[in-house]
């Protein structure tokens, strides 16, 4: 009976991760709604649990891969693999307008490449200070400081060890959640309150669920101009790390 | 169909991918250089073009939309495949950093949205300089 189960969950293991996936997603929703009014995003508590589930997984087993290492999850590997996951971001391209874009003006622009240089920057400074030297795991936090897609993205590219895109990404996710819980509260005291600070403010912290979480909770009609720009700070990112952001960490730290 | 705006999806990742090996060659790096990246943009050429030639349908919008919409879901995913237990061994550095990041991108806005703005009025104010 048991043994049947288990069966059919490991020889359906994809599936099961759809299944598993989803009720992260209940779960994460509930706590939004209910344990913090609304105030974190469901999807930044989904993307925890998923962090606090992988560190179950990597305390029970002393594997590498957090929750699929336990045998009865091992199609979660599938699902948050490197294929799907660029899969999704390359689809999540099609929320942009190329009209909208031009709308977004020189600023946005602007904006864009200040923020993936200036949070790649801090995230760099920080990686020094905590003692990381070689190039490729500065890049890949410095990266992670950017958006939590960046950093894994860069630091798959370039060959970091999994412990410094684990970094990486828990890097983003501070920022995701911090923009979602601080954008509300400070919103007026750095001038968003118009169509080009809300182009602006996505541009310059660039994490799509940040942005638009945080400016659902704001100003819901400043979410458009925000994302316009957000959504292809991920983009810009996973073009600029392995790439320039990369070459000019080696040149400077050499590897 | 629907499966037209996954094709599509799937042929932009292919071929961004491809374009990301070759200039990971070029440029010396054993590894794929923004191909994801390439990709991304790719995909938006190709949906401004067919929306503009009115030939996006809505079958093949939902294919597009449905991968869209499972971007956080699969990152949901990617994150329980993480090696959390070495992050966190690896010290605060994640959480210092994201604070830091957050704290100076939020006061880099209005000095950034002041930049824009002051261009537009030194033209009003009939140029005088900044």
């Amino acid at each position: 009976m048991i043994e049947s189960i288990e069966n059919v969950l490991v020889g359906n293991g994809l599936i099961f991760g759809f299944a598993i996936v989803g009720a992260i997603m209940v779960i994460a929703y509930a706590l939004s709604k209910y344990a913090t009014r609304g105030l974190v995003h469901g999807s930044s508590i989904a993307i925890l649990l998923g962090l606090v589930l992988a560190y179950i997984g990597g305390r029970l087993t002393g594997g590498e891969n957090g929750l699929s290492d336990v045998s009865l999850f091992a199609g979660i590997s599938l699902l948050g693999g490197g294929m799907m996951r660029d899969f999704a971001i390359v689809a999540t391209a099609f929320g942009a307008d190329f009209r909208e874009i031009k709308r977004a003006g020189v600023t946005g622009v602007l904006a864009l490449v200040l923020g993936i240089f200036l949070s790649f920057t801090i995230g760099v400074v920080f990686a020094l200070m905590f003692g990381y030297t070689d190039a490729v795991s500065l890049t890949t936090i410095g990266a992670g400081a950017t958006t939590y897609i960046v950093g894994p993205v860069t630091g798959a590219a370039i060959g970091a060890s999994s412990e410094v895109i684990a970094i990486s990404i828990a890097a983003g996710l501070v920022k995701a959640i911090l923009t979602m819980a601080l954008t509300p509260f400070l919103g007026k005291y750095i001038g968003l309150d118009n169509p080009r600070s809300a182009m602006v403010f996505g541009g310059l912290l660039g994490t799509t669920s940040g942005v638009a979480g945080g400016l659902a909770a704001l100003n819901p009609k400043l979410v458009p101009y925000g994302a316009v720009t957000a959504t292809f700070y991920t983009g810009l990112g996973c073009l600029l790390g392995p790439s320039v952001l990369y070459m000019m960490m080696r040149l400077i730290f050499g590897g | 169909m629907v499966i037209y705006g996954v094709a599509i999806l799937a042929v932009c990742m292919i071929v961004g991918m491809l374009l990301g090996e070759w200039l990971g060659i070029a440029i010396g790096v054993e590894a794929n250089v923004g191909g994801v990246g390439i990709a991304m943009l790719i995909l938006i050429i190709v949906i401004d073009r067919l929306k503009i030639s009115n030939r996006l349908s809505e079958p093949t919008q939902m294919g597009l939309g449905f991968w869209n919409a499972m971007y956080i879901p699969i990152v949901v995913a990617m994150a329980a495949n993480q090696n959390v237990v070495a992050a966190l061994d690896g010290g605060p550095l994640a959480i210092v950093t994201g604070i830091a990041v957050v704290v100076i991108s939020f006061l880099a806005v209005p000095l950034v949205s002041r930049i824009g703005k002051e261009k537009s009025e030194s033209i009003d104010e009939g140029g005088r300089p900044l």
